[in-house]
């Protein structure tokens, strides 16, 4: 197989086995060079193992790893051009920050005046000048964090990994330095490998992501074509927020009817393969995709038989968040339903109890087969 | 009474014993020792205030060489034990897996059920003339003769690094654990070898725990006895049996009291020299950052 020279890292069907629990399994991506891809999953779906056999800390059981088209099965992790960011940074505690950056270039053998000036270019990059004989114990968390891309990114690499960089910081400072990461990202123009759980944290930075489960790659692609059409279940689930509704399929065509356990018949859109009459279904449908209205309130015009799906309840609660605000509905069969709704002059002023009635393009609502259970 | 009166009365007590034993079982007696050793002997049951006993022990080449030879073969296990201790204590630590580490734990205090005693008789009998080493050497023919490895210097460093080697191992297990993974990991990624991440992350990071142990070790041997006079015999010339002399033997307490002060302080001047050749302070060492 050629390998095409664009890419900066190719993984081909990797695989890694812990005894009898199969943590990768069968895993194939490329990446192209500049783009910052994200790795999403819940904790324990392999992304962290399949990380650490891109590094080079465990061998992978089968498959192949090729770093700007070379294979670097057997090269040990300190000959590797991929640098890694950890998860609680590991800057070296007993060196201050100009030996902590140093480091990397020493062990490679530069020179003394040459570290010194490379090490002081890499720290006006990131925005710290002259912080080298600081302690790292004097640095806030965002600056350590800077540090420690620095002290990669330093070596030039053709990779740079980060395992849950963020984890450790505050909310406010996450934030923050998810743009931050962007900006350091296009500055550097490397290829950033990103690994999280945290489904913003993806969707904000990158250009690509795999949302990965079990092992596999559930699917690749922009945070757009994660959010508006995913591909299985697993990922209309995890990416974003979701209203779930369980049935089974009642009539076929282009669109679905699905009759969920509490008797409510819903049209949809199928999302992924041919689902046959009476096959288990789950119904996704985004929060902001519902749209609510008074119980009583006039009908909007449409066919006797409108496609629309009206589903009747009543307000249980209303979350507010700015912009993000929902309202909590009670509908059939006693499920809560989330329903964007940002409250402003125009807009019906909702009360826990009041009836309403929500309704939903059949577009909106995409359908896959449930997970066996 | 009020709560600060109560909060200063519970600190009083509490430290009380510590205080009591720091001047019942140190000061005092080092107080009592450094007197007699201020006393000269001029006629029977006639004492002055003097120096004469530390002049005497500078005249006399055979007490400063023993003293000499003391520190030097202390130095020396305490080096050997370092070079032995640091990777059990870093295969205890970052090598070993969660169940095996209690285990190999456990393995190294087992020797500390025995008494001194007994385990410097425990190497009689592999080490003597006819002993079980040197039956198994005339049975397989590599030796004609019995041979005797007791009485000798290596004998006498091998048997004290048994005695203190658990002494390192303790406080480096313990710096290590507190050290993450990912800092190794961290050190190979960026490029470095097995030899850069040992000399360049490993060692300083658990150099708090390696100076512990080092002047524990240290002073643990100076001031052994036991060992080296069953082990090295008569020619263990070993300061703390010239003590012993001065005292049980001679019954010159004064002279034994300034070979004590003297011991003290030179084993201290010792480790005040190599905490300032290796760059380390204690502060850093009791209290790490």
């Amino acid at each position: 197989m050629t390998s095409d020279s664009t890419n900066d890292l190719e993984c081909e069907r990797l695989t890694k086995r812990f005894g009898a629990f199969t943590a990768v399994d069968d895993v194939s991506f490329e990446i192209p060079s500049g783009s910052f891809f994200s790795i999403l999953g819940p904790s324990g779906c392999g992304k962290t193992t399949l990380m650490r056999m891109i590094a080079g800390f465990e061998e992978p059981a089968a498959g192949d790893i090729r770093i700007r088209g070379r294979s670097v099965i057997g090269t040990p992790a300190n000959k590797r051009n991929v640098k890694m960011v950890f998860q609680h940074l590991a800057l070296f505690p007993m060196m201050n920050v100009g030996e902590n950056i140093a480091y990397g270039l020493r062990c490679a053998g530069v020179g003394r005046a040459e570290v010194e000036r490379r090490v002081g270019a890499v720290l006006e990059r990131i925005g710290l000048p002259g912080v080298e004989t600081k302690q790292i114990n004097q640095l806030s968390g965002g600056q350590k964090q800077r540090i420690a891309i620095a002290r990669c990114m330093v070596l030039e690499p053709d990779v740079l990994l980060l395992d849950e960089p963020l984890g450790a910081l505050d909310l406010k400072l996450r934030e923050r330095m998810k743009i931050e990461l962007k900006l350091l990202q296009h500055q550097f123009d490397t290829t950033f490998v990103y690994i999280t759980h945290d489904q913003s944290e993806a969707l904000v930075m990158s250009d690509r992501v795999a949302v990965m489960n079990g092992g596999r790659f559930e699917q690749i692609g922009t945070p757009q074509e994660l959010y508006h059409a995913p591909a299985t279940g697993f990922v209309a689930g995890f990416v974003g927020d979701s209203n779930r509704w369980r049935g089974r399929v009642r009539g076929g065509g282009e669109l679905l009817e699905v009759e969920t356990g509490d008797g409510v018949r819903l049209r949809c859109r199928p999302g992924a393969g041919a689902l046959a009459e009476g096959a288990a279904v789950e119904v996704f449908v985004r929060p902001e995709a519902l749209s609510l209205q008074p119980a009583g309130a006039p009908e909007a015009e449409g066919p006797a038989n409108s496609p629309a799906n009206r589903l009747e309840g009543r307000v249980d609660s209303l979350l507010f968040n700015g912009a993000a605000s929902r309202v909590l509905v009670r509908g059939a069969g006693d499920q809560l339903v989330e329903v964007g709704h940002v409250p402003g002059p125009g807009v019906p002023e909702l009360r826990p109890g009041d009836a309403v009635v929500l309704g939903f393009a059949p577009a909106e609502a995409t359908c896959f087969a449930a997970a066996s259970a | 009474m009020s709560k600060r009166d109560a909060d200063r009365l519970a600190l009083f007590l509490l430290l009380a014993p510590f205080a009591l034993w720091i001047l019942l079982l140190i000061v005092l007696p080092h107080l009592g020792i450094g007197y007699l050793s201020l006393r000269e002997k001029v006629a029977p049951r006639v004492y002055q205030f003097g120096f004469a006993n530390y002049i005497d022990f500078i005249r006399e080449p055979i007490y400063w060489n023993t003293l000499l030879r003391t520190a030097w073969m202390s130095v020396l296990v305490t080096v050997l034990t370092l070079f032995i201790g640091f990777p059990i204590a870093y295969y205890i630590a970052k090598v070993a897996g969660r169940r095996s580490r209690a285990a190999l734990f456990l393995l190294c205090l087992v020797p500390l059920w025995v008494s001194d005693l007994v385990r410097a008789f425990g190497w009689i009998m592999l080490l003597r003339e006819t002993g079980i080493l040197s039956g198994l050497l005339q049975w397989s023919g590599l030796s004609a003769g019995p041979v005797e490895m007791l009485y000798n210097d290596a004998t006498v460093i091998v048997g004290l690094i048994y005695t203190v080697v658990l002494f390192m191992i303790v406080p480096i297990v313990s710096t290590l654990d507190g050290m993450d993974d990912s800092l190794i990991e961290a050190g190979y990624n960026l490029g470095g070898g097995r030899l850069t991440v040992l000399r360049r992350i490993v060692v300083p990071y658990a150099m708090p725990g390696i100076v512990a142990g080092c002047i524990i070790v240290f002073m643990l041997t100076a001031g052994s006895y036991l060992t080296p006079i069953l082990l090295g015999g008569k020619n263990s010339m070993w300061f703390t049996e010239q003590i012993y002399d001065q005292f049980i033997t001679r019954y010159n307490w004064e002279s034994g009291s300034t070979f004590g002060i003297l011991l003290l302080v030179f084993t201290s001047l010792v480790v005040w020299a190599g905490l300032r050749l290796t760059g380390q302070n204690l502060a850093n060492t009791v209290a790490k950052r």
